[in-house]
C-alpha cells in the first residue's frame, strides 16, 4: 500500500503510459497520485443522488415532446444480442430491424448501432453496409474481462478486423476494486490503442461497484483514459443501467468536460426495457448535462427489448389508440 | 423556463383542475356544520391568475365565541370522555380519507395558494396523511408519551396557522391537539382558507363528533379573537416572528399553554469536502423549496471560501434548469409567489440588497404576465451586516457567504436571532456532528435539507419560537403531566 | 454566633457574579431582618447594572457548561450537595432566622436542599434518554433528537423559601447545562448568599451561576427584558407583577415560566417540569448510504 501524502516520493511508481489531458495531464505520475485524484473527487451522497434521480423521474413528458424523446430514443439504441446462442441468422435479423425498426412506418428513425460479438462484427457489418448504422463489439474477454491484456488487446484487434467501428470493453473490476486504479487506467489505454479509429466504449459493470463514488471514480479513469463514452453495465449483472447511476455518469461527464474541453458519451445499458424509462434518461441528461448530449453521437440506450416498447408507443401516439406486442417484429 | 434553449421542451402537463370543485362562498365550520359568519366575507384568490376561485367568511369575535363553545361542548361531553382508543380510530379515518382525496387535496392547494402540484401531491398531501396516521396511533397509549402516568388534554385548543402550507400546518396543529383528547378551533390564513374548508369535509364524512374540530376563517382580527378567547387553554401558532411575539404578550398572565413556531435564516454550511452535486441540489431544495416560503429555508448559504465559485457555478448552472411557471403544470418546479404583499416584501428587500451592494442573479425567465411571480435570485457577495443576510424574505432569494474554518462557520451559522433549522454538507462524521452540536437550531439537515417527517420533532431555538411539533415531543405541547 | 467570651468576626453579605463576590456597582444595601425583625446584615442591593453584569457572565459560562459531559455536570452539581453537608448547621441557623422556622422544621428543609442536588445530580446522564432519541422517519435517514440547554436563564426565586425554594429552581437550571442568573428571596437573602459561597468552593465554574441580592420587583423588568436572557422562571416574582414581565419577556420570545398561585411545598418531589421549559429540543437528520 502506498501513501498518499507524499507520492512523489514512492519509489518504483508506474510511468503511466498515456497522459490524459490538461489539466490532469500529471494525475497518473504514479499509483499514489493517481489514487489520491480519485479519492479526491466529490464524494456522492447516495441518498441525496437518488433522491435527485427519482426527482427528474417524476417529470411529465407529453405529446409533442413525447413524440420527440421516442424518435431521439429510438435513434440512440444500440440494438443488442450478446448470447451465446447467437448466429449469423440472428444478427441478420437483428440488422433488418436496425434499418428498418417499424416495418408499418417507414417515417421511424434508425438505430444507432447494432452491438454484437466481436466474432459476428463482420455480419453486422456486411448486413449493415451503407445504412450508416454502426457495429459495435463488445471485447476484451466481456463480461467479466478475465483474461490477459495480450488476450483482450487481441480480442479488440479481432473486432476491429472484423468490422466494429465501436468497442464496448470491460474494466478491470479486480483491479478497480483492489485499489490498482492504474492498471485499470493503463489497460483502457492499451485498448482505446488497439482499437485504432474506433470509437471505444468502457463498461464500468457499476453493479460490481457497487458505490456512487466507485462509478465516479471509474467514470474519470475511463474519461482521462481516453474513452469515447462510459457505458453502465455489461446487461450480465444486476442491477445496471440505473438512473443513479446514469446520474452519477453524467455528472461526471459534464464536469469532464468544462474542465478539459473534451466531450464524452454516456450509455446506459441493460434493464432499459420500457418507454418510460427511456424518457427518464432523457430527461436527466436534459437536466444533468444538458441537451448537448441528447444525440446518437453521445448517448446511447444499451438494449434489445427496449426498441419495441418505443414502437409500441409510437404507434398509440400515431393512431390515438393503445397497440399490441403483434404489431411490432420478434427479432 | 430553461436557460438553454433545447431541442427538447417538456410540453405543458398540466394536472387536471376538474377533479377539485370550489363552491363560490364558505360558511365557518361550527359544530360539525358550515354556518354563516357575521364578518364580513373576503376574497380568495390564485395567485397564480389573480382569478377569485371564492369567497369565504370571515370569522367574527361572536363567531369565534360559538366555535370555541363548541369545541368546549365537544371536550366536556364527547371527546374528552371517549375511550382512547376510539379517538385514535377517528384519527385513522381521517388519515384514510386525506389519502383517499389526496390528489383533489393537491390540486385545490396547488390552486390556492399557488405551490408546485409536484410539491403538495409529493409531499404536502403525503405528509399530512401521515400525520395523523402517526399520531392516530398515539391516542391511547399517551401514558407512554414520558409525562408520567394520567396524562390529561389541556381542553380547548386555539390553532392559527399560516399560508405556506395550508393543509399540512393544520395536520400538524389538529392532529396530536385530538389525539391528546383536546378539541380545536383552528384558524387558516387569510390568503389560503380552501383546503381547511375541504378538511372540514373530511371530518363530516368521518363522523367526526361535532365541535371536535371548528374551522373559523379570517384575517388577523379573527385571528386575534382565537388566541385571546378566555375559554381556550391552550395556543399553537405558527407564522412570523412579529405575530409569535404578539402572541406571547396577548397570553400572559393567562393560564394558557403556548407553542409558537416562528420565523427563521438558516445557515446552510457547505464544506470544501461535500458531496458537491448533492450539495447544490440541497441548496436548491433549501431556498427554493415551495418558492422560499418556509420558515426553515436554507436561505443563508455558508460557502467554504475556497469553493465558492465552484459551488456558485454549479449552482447556477442548476438553477437554470428549474421551471418556473403554472403550479398545476406537473413539471413546474417554482410556482407562484402566494400573495401581492408577499410579492412586495421578496421585491423590497431584494432592492435593498442590491443597493446594499450585494450581486444579484437571476436566470434568463420568462415569467406569466398575471398573478404574483419572483425568479429564484441569488445574491453572491453578501456581507453579514447586509438585510438580506439579516432579516427573513421569505421568498425564493438565497444570499451566499463565505467562511474559512469550521469555527468561522459556526459563528456565523448563530449569528442570528432566529434558529430554527441549518444544514451542513461535509463528508466528515466527525465534523458534522461536532458542527451539529454547536449550532443552536432545531433543525439540523446534514448532507440533506428540508426533510421532514410525523416521527421527527420540529421547532426553533431562540426567536424561532418554542415547542415542538412530531414525535412525541408534539403531543407533549397538548398534555398536562401529573405533576403539572 | 456568638461564643462566650469572644467577639463574633461578622461577614459582609456580598454578590456573586462571574465566581467573585462583588459589592453592587451602586454602592446600595438594605437591611436584612429576621422573621422577628431582629437585625441580622446589610446585604448588597444588586442593581440592574449588577444584573447586566450577571447576564455577561452567565453568557460568558455557558458554552463550558453546557458543553461539559452530563457525567461532569453531575459530578459538579453532586459536589454541591456535598459542600453543602459541611456547611448544614450554618445553613439550619440562617434558615431558621430568615424563615422563622423550628430547628427541626429548619433541618427538614436544609436537608432536603441538599437531597435536591443529589436527585438532580443524577438527571444530567438521563435527560437525553428520557427526552430525546432516535425517529423513525420514513426514509433512508438516521435522525435522532436531543435535548439541549436553552441559554442563560433568570430566575426569579422564591420569596418564602430561602434555601429548599431556591434550591429547587436553581438546581433543574443548571442540571439541563443552562446558565442562570438568579435574584434571591428579598427578605430572607442571607442562606443565598452562603450557598454562593458553598458554589465558589465546589465545582462550579464561575459565571455558571450568580446570585443577586436585592428586589426582584426592580430586577425583573430588565431580565425579562434582556435580549440576552434566554428564559425566565418567574417563581418569585413580586404578587401583581409576573404579567408584565411576561409580556416583556416576549419581546424576544424567551421561554418563561409562570408563577405558581402560591407558593408551592418545596418538600414534594419535583417532576420534570421544571427542567423541560428551559430545554431545546434539537433535531438531526443525516442520510444512510453507502
Amino acid at each position: 500500500m502506498t501513501h498518499v501524502l507524499d507520492p512523489d516520493a514512492l519509489p518504483g511508481a508506474t510511468p503511466a503510459v498515456h497522459a490524459p489531458l490538461p489539466p490532469y495531464d500529471d494525475v497518473t505520475r504514479s499509483d499514489a497520485a493517481f489514487r489520491s485524484f480519485l479519492h479526491g473527487l466529490p464524494g456522492v451522497d447516495q441518498v441525496g443522488a437518488e433522491s435527485r434521480a427519482a426527482q427528474l423521474g417524476t417529470r411529465s413528458i407529453k405529446t409533442t415532446s413525447k413524440a420527440w424523446a421516442i424518435d431521439t430514443a429510438i435513434s440512440m439504441v444500440d440494438l443488442t444480442t450478446l448470447e451465446g446462442a447467437d448466429t449469423p441468422g440472428k444478427v441478420r435479423s437483428l440488422a433488418a430491424k436496425a434499418k428498418q425498426p417499424d416495418p408499418s412506418d417507414p417515417t421511424t428513425p434508425r438505430v444507432a448501432a447494432v452491438c454484437v460479438y466481436g466474432d459476428l462484427a463482420g455480419v453486422a457489418r456486411e448486413a449493415l453496409a451503407g445504412t450508416g448504422i454502426h457495429v459495435a463489439a463488445v471485447a476484451t474477454a466481456f463480461p467479466s474481462g478475465r483474461a490477459s491484456r495480450a488476450v483482450k488487446i487481441a480480442d479488440v484487434r479481432d473486432a476491429v478486423g472484423n468490422g466494429a467501428d465501436e468497442i464496448d470493453m470491460v474494466i478491470d473490476r479486480g483491479a478497480f476494486l483492489t485499489g490498482r486504479y492504474l492498471d485499470v487506467y493503463e489497460e483502457i489505454v492499451a485498448v482505446k490503442e488497439a482499437c485504432g479509429d474506433a470509437h471505444l466504449k468502457v463498461i464500468l459493470e457499476t453493479g460490481e461497484l457497487k458505490t456512487l463514488d466507485n462509478v465516479r471514480r471509474a467514470s474519470w479513469i475511463a474519461m482521462l483514459a481516453g474513452g469515447d463514452f462510459v457505458k453502465t453495465s455489461t446487461g450480465k449483472v444486476t442491477p445496471a443501467a440505473t438512473l443513479p447511476v446514469g446520474l452519477v455518469m453524467l455528472e461526471a461527464v459534464r464536469d469532464f468536460r468544462i474542465a478539459t474541453g473534451r466531450q464524452i458519451g454516456v450509455k446506459p445499458a441493460g434493464g432499459i426495457r420500457t418507454t418510460k424509462d427511456a424518457v427518464k434518461h432523457l430527461v436527466m441528461i436534459n437536466e444533468t448535462a444538458g441537451p448537448d448530449w441528447l444525440s446518437p453521437d453521445w448517448f446511447r440506450f444499451g438494449a434489445s427489448s427496449l426498441l419495441n416498447d418505443l414502437l409500441l408507443q409510437r404507434q398509440k401516439l400515431r393512431t390515438g389508440h393503445y397497440s399490441g406486442p403483434d404489431y411490432v417484429t420478434v427479432d | 423556463m430553461t436557460s438553454t434553449s433545447s431541442a427538447f421542451e417538456y410540453a405543458p402537463a398540466p394536472e387536471s383542475r376538474s377533479i377539485v370543485s370550489i363552491a363560490p362562498s364558505y360558511g365557518l365550520f361550527v359544530d360539525g356544520e358550515f354556518v354563516d359568519g357575521t364578518g364580513e366575507a373576503f376574497k380568495t384568490v390564485n395567485p397564480a391568475t389573480e382569478e377569485v376561485l371564492s369567497e369565504v367568511a370571515s370569522g367574527s369575535e361572536a363567531d369565534v365565541d360559538r366555535a370555541v363553545a363548541a369545541a368546549r361542548r365537544a371536550f366536556t361531553r364527547v371527546w374528552g370522555p371517549m375511550r382512547p382508543a376510539d379517538r385514535g380510530k377517528y384519527l385513522f379515518r381521517i388519515a384514510r380519507l386525506l389519502q383517499e382525496r389526496a390528489r383533489e387535496f393537491a390540486v385545490l392547494e396547488s390552486l390556492d395558494n399557488g405551490k408546485p402540484i409536484r410539491e403538495s401531491r409529493d409531499v404536502d398531501v403525503p405528509l399530512a396523511a401521515a400525520h395523523f396516521f402517526y399520531y392516530a396511533g398515539w391516542a391511547d397509549k399517551l401514558e407512554h408519551v414520558g409525562l408520567g402516568t394520567g396524562p390529561r388534554p389541556l381542553g380547548v385548543a386555539g390553532q392559527v396557522i399560516p399560508w405556506n402550507f395550508p393543509l399540512l400546518m393544520l395536520a400538524w396543529k389538529v392532529a396530536p391537539a385530538l389525539a391528546a383528547g383536546n378539541t380545536v378551533v383552528l384558524k387558516p390564513a387569510e390568503t389560503t382558507p380552501l383546503s381547511a374548508l375541504l378538511f372540514a369535509e373530511i371530518c363530516q364524512q368521518a363522523d367526526l363528533p361535532a365541535g371536535v374540530v371548528n374551522i373559523v376563517t379570517g384575517a388577523g382580527d379573527t385571528g386575534r379573537a382565537v388566541v385571546e378567547h378566555g375559554d381556550v387553554d391552550k395556543v399553537a401558532f405558527t407564522g412570523s416572528t412579529a405575530v409569535g411575539k404578539s402572541i406571547a404578550r396577548a397570553v400572559a398572565g393567562t393560564q394558557k399553554l403556548l407553542t409558537l413556531e416562528l420565523g427563521g435564516k438558516a445557515a446552510n454550511i457547505v464544506f470544501d469536502d461535500a458531496p458537491i452535486d448533492q450539495a447544490v441540489e440541497g441548496i436548491v431544495q433549501g431556498i427554493f423549496f415551495n418558492q422560499g416560503h418556509v420558515c426553515c429555508a436554507g436561505s443563508r448559504l455558508l460557502v467554504q471560501e475556497s469553493i465558492h465559485d465552484e459551488v456558485v457555478a454549479s449552482l447556477q448552472r442548476r438553477i437554470g434548469t428549474l421551471r418556473v411557471g403554472d403550479p398545476l403544470d406537473k413539471n413546474t418546479d417554482i410556482g407562484a409567489i402566494n400573495s401581492a404583499e408577499q410579492l412586495a416584501r421578496i421585491r423590497e428587500l431584494s432592492d435593498i440588497g442590491e443597493a446594499e451592494g450585494a450581486q444579484r442573479w437571476q436566470p434568463a425567465c420568462d415569467l406569466p404576465a398575471k398573478g404574483y411571480w419572483f425568479p429564484p435570485t441569488v445574491f453572491t457577495d453578501v456581507s453579514p451586516a447586509h438585510r438580506i443576510a439579516r432579516d427573513e424574505v421569505f421568498g425564493p432569494v438565497l444570499s451566499v457567504l463565505t467562511f474559512r474554518t469550521p469555527d468561522e462557520a459556526v459563528a456565523k451559522a448563530n449569528n442570528t436571532t432566529y434558529g430554527l433549522s441549518a444544514g451542513i454538507w461535509s463528508e466528515k462524521g466527525s465534523r458534522i456532528l461536532k458542527i451539529a452540536n454547536e449550532l443552536r437550531a432545531g433543525v439540523v439537515w446534514a448532507n440533506t435539507f428540508n426533510k421532514f417527517d410525523p416521527t421527527s420533532p420540529f421547532g426553533g431555538y431562540k426567536q424561532s419560537g418554542y415547542g415542538r411539533e412530531g414525535g412525541r415531543h408534539g403531543l407533549a405541547a397538548y398534555l398536562k403531566g401529573a405533576d403539572q | 454566633m456568638i461564643g462566650n467570651d469572644r467577639l463574633a468576626v461578622r461577614k459582609t453579605y456580598k454578590l456573586y457574579v462571574n465566581g467573585a463576590f462583588p459589592r453592587s456597582e451602586s454602592g446600595r444595601t438594605y437591611e436584612v431582618t429576621d422573621s422577628k425583625g431582629h437585625f441580622l446584615a446589610n446585604v448588597a442591593w444588586a442593581s440592574r447594572k449588577d444584573a447586566r453584569d450577571a447576564v455577561v457572565a452567565a453568557r460568558g459560562a455557558f458554552a463550558k457548561w453546557s458543553g461539559a459531559t452530563a457525567y461532569n455536570r453531575g459530578q459538579v452539581l453532586y459536589r454541591v450537595a456535598e459542600v453543602m453537608e459541611g456547611r448544614h448547621l450554618q445553613f439550619c441557623e440562617e434558615v431558621a432566622a430568615a424563615e422563622g422556622l423550628s430547628s427541626s422544621k429548619a433541618r427538614a428543609a436544609v436537608d432536603a436542599a441538599i437531597d435536591r442536588w443529589v436527585w438532580y445530580a443524577g438527571w444530567t446522564d438521563k435527560l437525553a434518554a428520557v427526552l430525546g432519541g432516535a425517529n423513525p422517519v420514513a426514509g433512508p435517514y438516521f435522525d435522532f433528537s436531543t435535548p439541549e440547554p436553552s441559554g442563560v436563564v433568570a430566575v426569579l426565586a422564591p420569596q418564602q423559601s430561602s434555601l429548599l425554594g431556591l434550591v429547587s429552581v436553581l438546581a433543574p437550571v443548571l442540571t439541563t447545562g443552562n446558565t442562570a442568573v438568579v435574584v434571591t428571596s428579598r427578605q430572607r437573602p442571607i442562606p443565598a448568599v452562603t450557598l454562593a459561597e458553598v458554589l465558589a468552593t465546589s465545582d462550579v465554574p464561575g459565571g455558571v451561576v450568580n446570585l443577586l441580592t436585592g428586589d426582584a420587583e426592580e430586577l425583573g423588568p430588565w431580565l425579562a427584558e434582556h435580549a440576552d436572557v434566554d428564559g425566565i422562571d418567574l417563581t418569585g416574582a413580586p404578587a401583581g407583577r409576573a404579567m408584565e414581565f411576561e409580556r416583556e419577556a416576549a419581546g424576544t420570545i424567551k421561554r418563561v415560566v409562570r408563577p405558581p398561585a402560591t407558593e408551592p411545598d418545596w418538600s414534594a418531589e419535583p417532576g420534570l417540569s421544571r427542567m423541560t421549559p428551559f430545554l431545546e429540543t434539537k433535531t438531526v437528520w443525516h442520510p444512510m448510504g453507502v
